[in-house]
């Protein structure tokens, strides 16, 4: 079994076991659910194999929810640490657990909440505002997705078999190296990231191909809505960046696995390269995320301001300029490298430079309010938010671009507020806004505006009661992923820190409790007539939740904003007396069980148990390669299915008028 | 509720002009920042509030979404000041170049530095006394440190005295400091470097010429001695390692440290010179650099 054996299991350490005991119970529940309710096959055949890409956005969205609880149960436990040892004690946390705890914080916060979260919502939206019936490669959809889950399952195991790594999320070498890191935590890091890294490329593949190929007639480019656009843009960072990842792991990998030195100390390794490469992925990385975010807001605000955005091109401009610029800027996490000053102001003010398409765009969005119709709702509320909280993370950004600035605030708590200012503010704040948002589209009702506005509340001040506090110990001198401190000064702020969590954590319970509370009252919040917003974009001309094939026939555009054109022209909803048979693909379980081998094929690699990577390799391969045989890979859905489901959408509009 | 006063903001309350240099670069970046954010704060909260929905005395262009002269301030207004911004980072970048020599009448003090795990060793090459854990030097007199890691990467940091810099192993980098102010100031690494990464803090004292004779004084009274064989003792890894001296070093242990020699192997320098050592047309071993291509 390599170096797998019972003593990887920690039952020495009853906060691991607690943990772990609450996940098997949670599965437990929820497999003796399925079972109980006759739950198996609909599971497997309506979600688990489904290439629907709005069904695999759900799924998507799923995950980072789970995932936000994972993620944000690590912050807590930091949170209460680093307050609880800050006068001298130790706190409960010892450092080869806290150490764990921030890097797998770090990890799954971005690869497997915010990167789920943000695929989820273009996998379900893109499709829609283009006026498609599904993506371009609808399997690959589907395996792509189950990669990512598979990169989680190994990070959730990690917990219980073994360690995870302990050297922040980017794990730099020589720490990340065997010398240093000599057990299994730093191998979960890689394959986890490695695996669901391939899913993310490959979905970025496909959301460029829908764009480019599948768009419907009448909608060019520059008609687009601006969420495509800046989906659009984020997948093509994707497909760029993703590699250079793939590629410096895979480096990071032969040192480990075959003795190599390409970031090793000795023989001529270079840490710096390491460095270097993996920025050159993680900057763009924040535009992946952030871009699809400025996106929903773009919706977000036009719609629920009654005008169209203001300033589309420049929006558009804007957008692509963000995406060119952000492979420009890597260097500047690294100033204190020790470059010289030409280079490091070089990268100093290419970084400022992305503040110039970043203001247009909070300009336009403010333009877009100016003489609309502004309804606070969630998502306008999300947006607001993220206007005031960005525009504060944008600040301390560029203070932190100046390399005479960044020398003395780098790896400061002063940087952890700005990360979490821009990622919290920026990409949670836009992913709740398109929740809120998109949520009735999905599933046929709206969310409760109370507890959507609990939850933002708790979050926006939660967020200012958190991070604001890191700021100021950061200009006090406090570093970052500091296991205990002694100073009377910082434990205040730091306390005022976890009680800031704390806030979080009700609006994490708000949102929750808005789910099921939505869920209960489905039938006074049900939308009928698929456009509950009087929105702009196409999809909300069909009904919420779409049909499996979204248009019956494919809408003709001539405008931006084509629905609301549609609307204005009184040519929305049109019933034909007839509808011919869609041609749409079929489900199919390949990607579940390609990503199952995948996953043991990862273990079997964490834990050097070769048999299992051989066999599980040579499965992997023959399983894509049988599936390629399969010449059944579409059907029709016959025309009369189709007029009864049109039909059926009708009569629910007529009742409603 | 203790929030202490303006002297635990240790990078607002610089001790020496690196520093304050710093600490003035950030305020005048936040001035410049905040002459637009602070009316895009005003402007987002008057229009939310002002074209609210239920406010329906208030304007409301349905289909009005461009407007030239309002783009081009969109555009010009960010472009103006980062315009600024970016002449200020490129001029203070200059001029706090890390490597750069702290322009003084005084002759700068050499210290080298090795990061180790988790503590600090400082060596001073000119006077032939090491410290660990402690940093002196003799307050207006520009220090000049020479850095690198003896195991994984650290960063070495003063907050009050200003710019820190990361250690690398195999790697040499420089930063120059100067206190203007005697005081005990604290010194960290500001890079995560493992377990105990937490407690990887050293002092750094200011002090007056008298004090700092006396100190080094009381560093040569020490009976160890800096070798190769009590470096390889001192790099074993340890937590909370006491503050101790070393009266007398052998002046090689930093080049070896930096060269990776210090386990008694090749060093990496010499690796490179026999690398490029060459036979020459009359039958000589040479040396081969870059200023005598051929070979000496």
């Amino acid at each position: 079994m390599g170096r797998l054996s019972m003593s990887a299991v920690p039952m020495d350490q009853p906060l691991v076991m607690g943990a772990v005991g609450m996940m098997v119970i949670g599965g437990l529940v929820v497999i003796a659910g399925l079972t109980y309710f006759r739950l198996w096959g609909w599971l497997w055949f309506e979600w688990m194999t489904s290439i629907d890409h709005k069904k695999i956005g759900v799924m998507y969205v799923l995950l980072a929810l789970v995932m936000l609880l994972r993620g944000f149960s690590d912050a807590i436990m930091m949170r209460a640490q680093q307050a609880l040892a800050s006068t001298g004690g130790a706190g409960y946390l010892p450092p080869e657990h806290y150490d764990q705890v921030f890097t797998a914080h770090g990890v799954i916060m971005i690869f497997f909440m915010a990167m789920p979260f943000i695929v989820g919502l273009m996998n379900f939206g893109v499709p829609l505002q283009i006026g498609a019936r599904d993506v371009a490669f609808p399997y690959l959809n589907n395996f792509g997705f189950w990669l990512t889950a598979s990169g989680a399952l190994l990070v959730n195991l990690s917990l219980g078999v073994g360690n995870f790594a302990r050297t922040g999320w980017l794990a730099y070498p020589p720490l990340s190296e065997l010398p240093f890191s000599p057990d299994v935590g730093v191998d979960y890091y890689i394959w986890a990231l490695q695996i669901a890294g391939l899913g993310t490329l490959l979905t970025g593949v496909n959301i460029i191909a829908t764009i480019l190929k599948m768009r419907t007639p009448g909608m060019t480019l520059m008609r687009m809505p601006v969420f495509t656009w800046t989906a659009l843009c984020a997948n093509i960072l994707i497909v760029a960046a993703f590699p250079i990842l793939t590629a410096t792991l895979a480096l990071l990998a032969l040192d480990r696995y075959f003795g190599m030195h390409f970031f090793s100390n000795d023989a001529g390794g270079s840490p710096m390269m390491y460095v270097s490469l993996i920025w050159t992925w993680g900057h763009p990385e924040v535009y992946i995320l952030v871009l699809p975010c400025f996106g929903v807001f773009s919706e977000v605000i036009a719609t629920y301001s009654g005008k169209p955005l203001f300033g589309y091109k420049s929006m558009v401009y804007a957008t692509i300029s963000i995406t060119v610029l952000s492979f420009l800027v890597w260097l500047h996490h690294f100033f204190t490298m020790g470059s010289g000053a030409d280079v490091n102001a070089f990268f100093g003010i290419s970084t400022m430079i992305i503040a110039i398409p970043t203001g247009v765009k909070i300009f336009n969005w403010l333009f877009t309010m100016y003489r609309g119709r502004v309804q606070f709702t969630p998502p306008v509320l999300w947006t607001i938010g993220f206007i005031i909280t960005f525009t504060i993370g944008g600040m301390s950004g560029m203070l932190m671009a100046v390399p005479g600035a960044d020398f003395v605030l780098h790896n400061s708590l002063f940087l952890v507020a700005h990360f979490h200012n821009v990622i919290i503010g920026g990409v949670m704040f836009g992913c709740m806004a398109g929740f809120n948002y998109w949520f009735p589209k999905v599933f046929g009702f709206k969310l409760d505006e109370r507890l959507g506005k609990v939850s933002f509340w708790c979050w926006f001040v939660g967020f200012y009661l958190a991070f604001m506090p890191l700021y100021a110990l950061g200009l006090m001198g406090m570093t970052r992923r500091l296991e205990h401190v002694d100073n009377p000064v910082w434990h205040v702020y730091l306390v005022i820190a976890a009680i800031g969590a704390a806030v979080i954590a009700c609006g994490i319970g708000a949102t929750i409790l808005q789910i099921a509370y939505s869920i209960w009252k489905r039938d006074e919040l049900r939308d009928v007539t698929g456009d509950p917003w009087n929105a702009r974009t196409l999809e909300w001309s069909v009904s919420s939740p779409p049909p499996l094939y979204n248009y019956a026939t494919l809408p003709v555009v001539h405008s931006i904003d084509a629905y609301w054109e549609e609307k204005r022209e009184g040519l929305d909803h049109r019933q034909l007396p007839s509808y011919t048979k869609i041609h749409m693909p079929h489900n199919t379980g390949t990607g579940v069980i390609l990503s199952g081998f995948i996953t043991l094929l990862g273990f079997g690699l964490i834990w050097h148990i070769w048999w299992l990577v051989v066999l599980c390799f040579i499965a992997t391969v023959a399983t894509a390669v049988a599936h390629s045989f399969d010449e059944h890979r579409n059907y029709d859905i016959p025309a009369a299915e189709v007029t009864a489901t049109e039909g059926k959408y009708f009569k629910q509009l007529a009742a409603k008028v | 509720m203790d929030l202490g006063t303006i002297h635990d903001f240790l990078v607002l309350n610089p001790k020496g002009p690196i520093g304050a240099d710093e600490k003035d670069l950030m305020i005048l970046a936040t001035v410049l920042m905040l002459i637009v954010v602070l009316p895009v704060f005003a402007l987002t909260l008057y229009f939310a509030w002002h074209y609210r929905a239920s406010n329906t005395k208030a304007t409301y262009a349905p289909n009005w979404s461009h407007s030239g002269k309002i783009e081009a301030v969109c555009w010009l207004v960010p472009f103006v000041i980062v315009g600024i911004l970016g002449t200020v980072c490129w001029i203070s970048t200059q001029r706090l170049d890390p490597f750069r020599p702290i322009a003084s009448d005084v002759k700068p003090i050499e210290v080298e530095v090795v990061s180790l795990d988790w503590k600090w060793l400082f060596i001073y090459p000119d006077l032939k006394i090491a410290s660990v854990n402690e940093l002196a030097f003799p307050v207006g007199t520009p220090v000049h440190f020479r850095i690198t890691s003896g195991s994984v990467m650290n960063a070495f940091f003063i907050p009050q005295l200003g710019s820190q810099i990361y250690t690398m192993s195999a790697m040499q980098t420089q930063v120059n400091l100067l206190a203007s102010e005697a005081g005990d100031y604290t010194g960290f690494s500001a890079n995560f470097s493992g377990d105990g990464f937490s407690d990887m803090s050293f002092d750094a004292k200011a002090m007056s010429e008298g004090d700092f004779e006396g100190w080094v004084k009381n560093a040569r009274a020490s009976k160890d001695s800096l070798t190769l064989a009590s470096y390889r003792q001192l790099a074993q890894p340890s937590e909370r390692a006491p503050v101790a001296y070393y009266g007398d070093i052998e002046p090689h242990v930093f080049h070896d440290v930096l060269n990776q020699c210090a386990d008694g192997s090749l060093c990496r320098d010499d690796a490179m010179r026999f690398a490029s050592l060459q036979e020459t047309y009359d039958g000589r071993l040479a040396l081969c650099t870059p200023a005598k291509p051929r070979g000496l």
